[in-house]
């Protein structure tokens, strides 16, 4: 038994702090012998929750009932085959992303604890997102410039505002991602003029657990390019 | 997990305990929109969901909106739920027992985290919040489970899965080396799995 795999008991329990949980998801991508111990072990745990079951309010049912109105489920994830969509994953990218999301005292939004999260494009207004009841804003400054993410995790829709955004250099876009568990930066498209900009995500942002901007030749790239320009740390929805 | 049976809840009860394959039916049809399945997915579950966040969070204003915000998730996200790769109560409870322990982490700073091992450990059984587990007959095959269980092993378990302390932590309360809790918690749970005759899925 490796160091790593000696985790998947931790892991079944969410006993790893994020840099430890990043390392094991990626063995586990690799290794069906710790995915089966941990489905495993998570059944196990789940058990545990029979011992403290307890009646909750009664307006709990309301509210829940009332929310999933409002809220369309993800269409299943269809036509990537059985493996998670291999992505590079920023080891320094990650690792800065998780201690500015401990910073923001944020939580990490999963959508399903068993697979991969798959990009989904769909086109919305800019509005719409904007102008959400639960639109989130993270504000970043960058010499001058000011770059804020609006999120809407009930859209699942992100948007990049920008202002007086130096233009990319020559030959050169802006490109944005969503770093999603598991999985890494996904890109979420491109930007190839700097100023007053608003630019609509793709992929799942309520998913998501930040964003990130970097520079990449025009085009646009599959994996990041360090470092990057700025990264937003998503709090929990 | 076939074994498990929903402890009955509030609000109106279903048609009856659900079984497994049934609570995988509803999240399906969850993920086509399906509201009234999705209700009866909230009633079978609900007392195990609110119980859960609340043994983690503590607090119970904070604990409906752990659960409140979970079943939105899990409502959201019930069209990639896949049976293939584990039960529905797994997949459910694992979203819930994440965001709880997202929520005290988070909450770092908070008088929690400034409480003893002692405090904050009483026994499941004892906790007067679990009025509902009595009733499950499942809830007593796991805490005989549990006894079966060393003591070290059973405490590494409950701090880590109900205390929402990750494994260094856990070692650092109960005066053990690095690298000792996370065992004890494999250990633990391999062998709770094994009394309780779990399988993969």
């Amino acid at each position: 038994m490796t160091e790593i795999h000696a985790l998947s008991g931790a892991y079944a329990v969410d006993a790893l702090d994020d840099i430890e949980r990043a390392q094991f998801e990626r063995h586990l991508a690799e290794c069906a012998e710790c995915r089966a111990e941990v489905a495993s072990l998570r059944s196990t745990a789940a058990l545990l929750a029979e011992t403290t079951a307890t009646t909750p309010p009664e307006a709990l049912r309301e509210r829940v009932l009332s929310d999933i109105t409002t809220v369309r489920p993800l269409p299943p994830a269809v036509g990537k085959g059985a493996a998670p969509r291999r992505r590079f994953r920023l080891a320094p990218l990650a690792a800065a992303a998780a201690v500015i999301a401990a910073v923001a005292a944020g939580g990490i939004v999963i959508a399903d604890p068993f697979g991969e999260d798959t990009s989904q494009i769909q086109p919305t207004a800019v509005d719409q997102v904007l102008q959400a009841k639960d639109a989130e804003r993270y504000t970043n400054t960058i010499d001058g410039s000011e770059a804020t993410l609006v999120r809407s995790p009930s859209l699942n829709k992100a948007v990049l505002v920008t202002k007086n955004m130096a233009p990319p250099p020559d030959g050169k876009v802006y490109e944005l991602w969503l770093d999603h568990k598991q999985v890494g930066m996904v890109p979420a498209g491109l930007m190839a003029e700097g100023g007053e900009q608003e630019i609509l995500l793709e992929g799942d942002a309520a998913t998501a657990l930040g964003a990130g901007i970097t520079v990449e030749p025009a085009g646009g790239s599959e994996e990041p390019t360090l470092p990057p320009v700025t990264l937003f740390a998503f709090e929990q929805a | 997990m076939e074994s498990i049976r929903p402890t009955s809840s509030s609000g109106p009860s279903p048609e009856g305990p659900l079984e497994t394959a049934d609570l995988a039916q509803l999240l399906k049809l969850s993920g086509r929109g399906d509201e009234s399945a999705f209700a009866r997915l909230y009633d079978a579950m609900a007392a195990r969901v609110f119980g859960l966040a609340l043994r983690v969070v503590r607090d119970p204003a904070q604990a409906e909106e752990v659960a409140q915000e979970s079943f939105l998730e899990i409502w959201r996200s019930s069209g990639r739920f896949d049976p293939d790769r584990g039960s529905a109560v797994s997949w459910l409870l694992t979203i819930v027992h994440r965001r709880a322990v997202d929520r005290v982490r988070s909450a770092e700073a908070s008088s929690r985290r400034d409480t003893t091992y002692h405090d904050t450990n009483q026994p499941v059984a004892h906790d007067a919040t679990a009025e509902a587990a009595q009733a499950s007959l499942e809830a007593r095959r796991v805490r005989g489970a549990l006894a079966s269980l060393t003591d070290a092993q059973r405490q590494a378990i409950e701090l880590a899965y109900f205390g929402g302390y990750t494994h260094t932590e856990v070692a650092s309360m109960l005066e053990l080396p690095v690298g000792t809790a996370k065992t004890r918690i494999r250990d633990g749970l391999i062998r709770l799995r094994d009394a309780m005759g779990v399988g993969s899925a």
